[in-house]
């Protein structure tokens, strides 16, 4: 097989040491991504950095009522703890509407934060990919782009879709993600952590080389509030989303006094709706409204051959959360 | 042997799969399981285009990356001969060209070259260390491309009668409509595996394979040996769905390898070339042109059908072949063609023909009761046939009439509003559709022995297999009921050639083929044993054979009982065996299976989800041998089915003719989430005693035909959206999707 370099680390600061800042080193986490990719070559690591001994298994609520997950708290732990379900359902919620038991068993956090892209064209190890060989075009604009291609914050040079629902759910929460790398500790706001594709698809985060995730901070939950995830997809289960949407509202009789929007399967990053938000705020909880709310959300959306319908759908997907959550009672414990 | 075989016995009731435990334990070996001593490992270097030629490789990196025995490709590969490729000879294969003839390339994922290795591991790495350099042509990379190319090749299997054309332009009501269905991949759990090993000039191969003996016969003609000096064994496959019926490439090059290299070789075809070297369901496009009269009563019927075929081999996906005999109509007509295009040649994939036949028969007859204002259901029987038209023959059995009265009483049919979108229920609008299901009724020679024992056991062979269906359990509920011993007592080895000769698990064929041939097997050894029981040294010896009885393990005669195992014992001898070779089907009738599936879907405009919620199938398959494996087959079809309707397709890039989708997140077949919450299979059991003595036709792909007809049909209902272009994706009924082009 292609070779590469095995260490197992006992401290994140040995990870980093060990990891270096070389492009071809790799944090092993779950591995759901990680080997897959090795194993049809598309990741080629030449020092791979297990970090599965780390001690950061903790989920904790801080003084100022944030919500600190460790790196390698796994999806299915996260998914099923108390506060998370009771607190930030719309997050346990995401999270078990992705992949499968099997997987979510496996995958961890911070893996699920670094998965890459579900594009065809990427994995096929042929086909012109701006994010495999950079400056080598895009396949997928002209090409097949039915499922896991974006319609917002495409460009020119690539339109996948980031496909985690668990990021989704945080970019509506609000987080912030702390790392760990060769110049020492640093937090990163959690909307600036994916970046959109530019003219440097390549880049999809923003790490610098060696840079260890060692936990997700999520925001304190927004008071009275309630929250839902919503993923509309072809198959009823083990599917990326087509469109999603991650909704957290608060109500004061029948006005929406805070509401928080994200999306995904439409954007090339967990997609904020921050105008859509607006559109929401202070407005009567009607279907006008969120209706309005979802046709701003998806303004200057990008339709390709194949997925032009994930424009009205994120939009159904925007309406049918606001409806469902602002007819229920209460719903801050799911 | 004429009057039924049926008893107090086994048959009819559902025991479980006597071979489920092996299987959940993991301690039944699959292909791959297998590991000869000294055994290499092959990988594939696969086409990275559709069309063209190999102008050069590149071996250098590959030859010095670790533990690299042999590489082979069409400039290093023995000379060997084809298969004659004969469905008469039994020596089929559906791809006739060999792997490695030429350097010519007719399709994205075919063998260009075989890295052989000391492990796995190893013949991976090496093998994407190779370079291949092609000089590429334009792809033909769909139906469209193909009929616009090179127009389309006459098929197989077309029918004529009466005057079609002519009677359809004065009819009274008449529609015109095209239906096209997507390639699908059969995609079974476990990937299409060959290990290899040679002594002397003898193979022996263990394939995943849905024909043992087809296969050993093809590899004896590929390799000019004797077929004696070749065996293939499958006694567990992880399903197939028609893509394990003939051998492929794969097969043939690990063969030759191991060959070349005097060592076993196992070569395993990886998930993406599962669809691309191992057979798919074409493309299809048909048109339908149907006609009646005032009353109603079809009086034209044309389906013209083409279908996407490879340019190395012609495959017909016969969609007419349902259509010549499920309606009566005096003028008719089906024509079968193709068009090469650039992928692999395709294959029978469950219900080939049928499947997306009757998807757009059974969406036309919707259509056309639409178009006269008759209930679907009313139509139906309307113009039901009560004989086989196209082959002027009385059908052996045929209860369609009735299976659609009782599956539509048991669904509620009568509760439909005829009028589109009127029934709903919180934000889902609910639409009912139905449709015919049909498949022909087949068997095939076969031979079989079976042992009764001196231990007290029976022990049957056959060289058939069991593809997950439960052939092994009908088998030995045969020996059960014919001996009276437990099942647990009946031993049944399947699945390899040097057992007797037994049929290709394909057509719905192995339940009607390989029962007779093990009646007629038991029977023969229990006439051995009465032979020897009146024989002089024996316990009945002044009795006359035929008046001795066997049941429940022993012989009879008068009050007097000796069980069979003392007979043997008494004369020192091992067992009584028996032989059997039974013959076909006759054509004194016209032998098909007959039912009608009523669906309900829920549509969801607000969040554009389409969930079939309700099955109920009534099926007339003749006698049903195991009531829990034939429900499965039915039940399973009837998934599959939905998958079909709404999930599945293989798509290419237009522009190369690559498959995008080639994996198993990406490639949508329903899961357990998708299974309706509510299905209900009907199983008529109408002995079909002019077919077999058992009177059983056979279940394993009549449950898919119909199924995507019935969904698409329950979708007009819903939502007034025909759909005739399968699969039916969310897109195809949502409003205000933006019209963009494609490039
Ligand atoms: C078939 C399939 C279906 C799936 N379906 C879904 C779905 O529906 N929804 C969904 O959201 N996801 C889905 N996933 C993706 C899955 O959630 C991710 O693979 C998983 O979350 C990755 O986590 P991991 O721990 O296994 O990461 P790994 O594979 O271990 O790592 C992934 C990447 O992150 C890097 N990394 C890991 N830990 C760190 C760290 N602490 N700091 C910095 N870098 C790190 C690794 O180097 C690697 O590049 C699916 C995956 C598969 C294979
Ligand atoms: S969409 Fe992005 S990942 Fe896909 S081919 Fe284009 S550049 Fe590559």
């Amino acid at each position: 097989m292609r070779e590469f370099d095995y260490a197992r680390a006992d401290s994140p600061r040995q990870a980093v040491s060990t990891h270096g800042e070389s492009e071809q080193a790799a944090y092993l986490a779950g591995g759901t991504t990680l080997l897959d990719l090795v194993k049809i070559d598309i990741m080629r690591p030449d020092q791979v950095v297990d970090i599965n001994r780390l001690d950061l298994n903790e989920i904790e609520t801080l003084d100022d009522g944030r919500t600190r997950i460790g790196a390698l708290v796994t999806n299915t732990a996260l998914a099923r703890h108390d506060r998370i379900k009771n607190e930030y359902a719309v997050l346990s919620e995401a999270l078990l509407s992705g992949a499968t038991t099997q997987l979510r068993n496996k995958a961890t956090t911070a893996g699920n934060v670094m998965q890459r892209v579900r594009c065809p064209y990427f994995r096929d190890g042929v086909s012109s990919c701006n994010k495999r060989e950079p400056g080598s075009g895009c396949a997928a604009i002209e090409g097949h782009n039915r499922s896991v291609h974006a319609v917002l914050g495409t460009s020119e040079h690539c339109i996948a879709t980031h496909p985690s629902d668990m990021c989704v759910a945080m970019a509506a929460i609000g987080a912030t993600v702390a790392v760990e790398g060769p110049d020492g500790q640093r937090e990163i706001d959690f909307l600036d952590f994916h970046l959109l594709p530019g003219d440097a698809p390549e880049r999809e985060h923003a790490l610098k080389p060696g840079e260890l995730i060692t936990h997700v901070t999520l925001d304190a939950p927004l008071e009275n509030s309630r929250s839902r995830y919503l993923k509309l997809r072809d198959r009823a289960s083990y599917q990326f989303a087509l469109a999603s949407s991650a909704v957290i509202v608060t109500l004061d009789g029948d006005t929406i006094t805070e509401a928080r929007v994200a999306l995904g399967g439409v954007g090339t990053k967990p997609w904020r709706a921050h105008e859509a938000e607006a559109a929401l705020k202070g407005q009567k909880a009607t279907e006008a409204t969120f209706q309005k709310a979802a046709e701003i959300a998806m303004q200057g959306a990008t339709p390709y051959a194949h997925n032009a319908f994930k424009i009205p759908l994120g939009q159904q997907a925007i309406v049918r959360n606001l409806t469902t959550l602002t007819a229920q009672e209460d719903r801050r414990t799911s | 042997m004429s009057d039924s075989i049926i008893g107090a016995g086994p048959i009819g009731s559902g025991p479980r799969r006597i071979d489920g435990q092996r299987k959940v334990t993991g301690a039944a070996p699959y292909a791959a399981d297998h590991h000869p001593d000294n055994m290499a490992y092959g990988y594939g270097v696969f086409s990275t285009i559709a069309r063209g030629t190999v102008t050069g490789l590149d071996l250098d990196a590959a030859r010095q990356s670790p533990g690299v025995i042999d590489i082979f490709h069409h400039d290093h590969f023995p000379e060997l001969h084809r298969s004659p490729a004969s469905f008469a000879q039994g020596n089929k294969v559906e791809e006739t060209r060999l792997p490695f003839e030429d350097n010519h390339i007719y399709y994205e994922g075919q063998f260009v070259a075989l890295v052989v290795a000391d492990t796995f591991e190893n013949a991976r790495a090496a093998a994407r260390k190779v370079s291949v350099s092609y000089k590429s042509s334009d792809a033909i990379a769909n139906l469209d491309q193909g009929v616009k190319a090179h127009g389309t090749t006459s098929g197989s299997g077309n029918h004529e009668r009466g005057d079609a054309a002519g009677n359809f332009d004065g009819a009274a009501h008449s529609i015109d409509v095209t239906y096209t269905t997507p390639v699908e991949t059969h995609n079974p759990m476990e990937m299409h595996a060959s290990v290899a090993s040679w002594e002397g000039d003898r193979l022996t191969i263990f394939e995943s394979s849905q024909g043992v003996v087809v296969q050993r016969n093809a590899l004896a003609k590929i390799f000019g040996l004797p077929p004696s000096h070749v065996r293939v064994e499958s006694p567990f496959i992880g399903s197939g769905f028609g893509s394990k019926l003939w051998m492929w490439p794969h097969a043939v090059a690990a063969s030759a390898a191991a060959r070349e290299i005097g060592r076993p070789v196992q070569l395993v075809v990886p998930r993406p070339q599962m669809f691309t070297t191992t057979g798919h369901r074409p493309e299809t496009r048909q048109r339908l042109r149907l006609a009646t009269d005032e009353s109603g009563r079809l009086v034209s019927l044309r389906h013209e059908s083409i279908n996407t075929t490879s340019f190395t081999d012609q495959y017909v996906e016969t969609c007419g072949s349902v259509t010549k005999s499920l309606y009566s109509c005096p003028n008719l007509l089906v024509s079968h063609e193709t068009t090469q295009v650039n992928r692999g040649t395709p294959t029978s994939m469950r219900a080939p023909g049928a499947a997306p036949g009757l998807f757009a028969l059974e969406s036309a007859i919707d259509e056309m009761a639409h178009e006269i204002g008759v209930d679907p259901l009313e139509f139906r029987m309307n113009n039901y046939a009560d004989r086989d038209e196209s082959l002027d023959l009385d059908f052996s059995s045929n209860h369609i009439r009735e299976a659609t009265e009782k599956a539509a009483e048991k669904f509620g049919w009568q509760d439909r509003n005829p009028e589109v979108g009127s029934m709903r229920e919180g934000h889902e609008i609910i639409g009912y559709g139905m449709a015919a299901c049909n498949w022909e009724a087949l068997k095939r020679e076969c031979e079989a022995r079976v042992s009764l024992r001196a231990d007290g056991t029976a022990f049957v062979t056959c060289a058939t297999q069991d593809i997950g269906t439960g052939t092994y359990t009908i088998i030995a509920q045969t020996v059960s009921e014919l001996t009276g011993l437990p099942l647990e007592k009946v031993t049944v080895r399947l699945g390899d050639t040097s057992y007797p000769a037994g049929p290709v698990s394909g057509g719905s064929w192995a339940t009607a083929t390989t029962l007779p041939a093990i009646a007629a097997a038991t029977r023969e050894a229990i006439k051995e044993l009465k032979g020897y029981a009146t024989s002089e040294k024996g316990d009945f010896k002044d009795v006359d054979s035929d008046s001795l009885t066997f049941e429940n393990g022993q012989l009879t005669h008068d009050g007097q009982r000796v069980d069979y195992v003392d007979v043997l014992k008494g004369q020192r001898l091992a067992s009584a065996d028996g032989h059997a070779h039974t013959k076909g089907a006759d054509d004194k009738y016209s032998y098909r299976s007959f039912g009608a599936h009523f669906v309900e879907v829920r549509w969801d405009p607000g969040i554009s989800n389409l969930r079939v919620a309700r099955v109920v199938s009534a099926i007339d398959v003749g006698r049903v041998i195991n009531s829990m494996t034939a429900r499965n087959q039915v039940e399973g079809a009837i998934v599959m089915g939905l998958g079909m309707a709404h999930f599945e397709a293989t798509e290419y890039d237009a522009r190369n003719g690559r498959p995008v989708n080639n994996n198993y997140a990406e490639y949508v077949v329903p899961v357990h989430a998708d299974q309706p919450p509510e299905v209900e299979v009907i199983l008529l059991d109408y002995p079909d005693l002019a077919f077999n003595e058992f009177g059983a036709r056979g279940i394993g792909e009549i449950g898919i035909t119909g199924m995507a007809a019935a969904v698409a049909n329950a979708v007009h209902h819903a939502t007034g959206k025909r759909i005739r272009d399968l699969p039916i994706f969310k897109e195809k009924l949502m409003e205000n999707v933006p019209d963009v082009p494609s490039a």
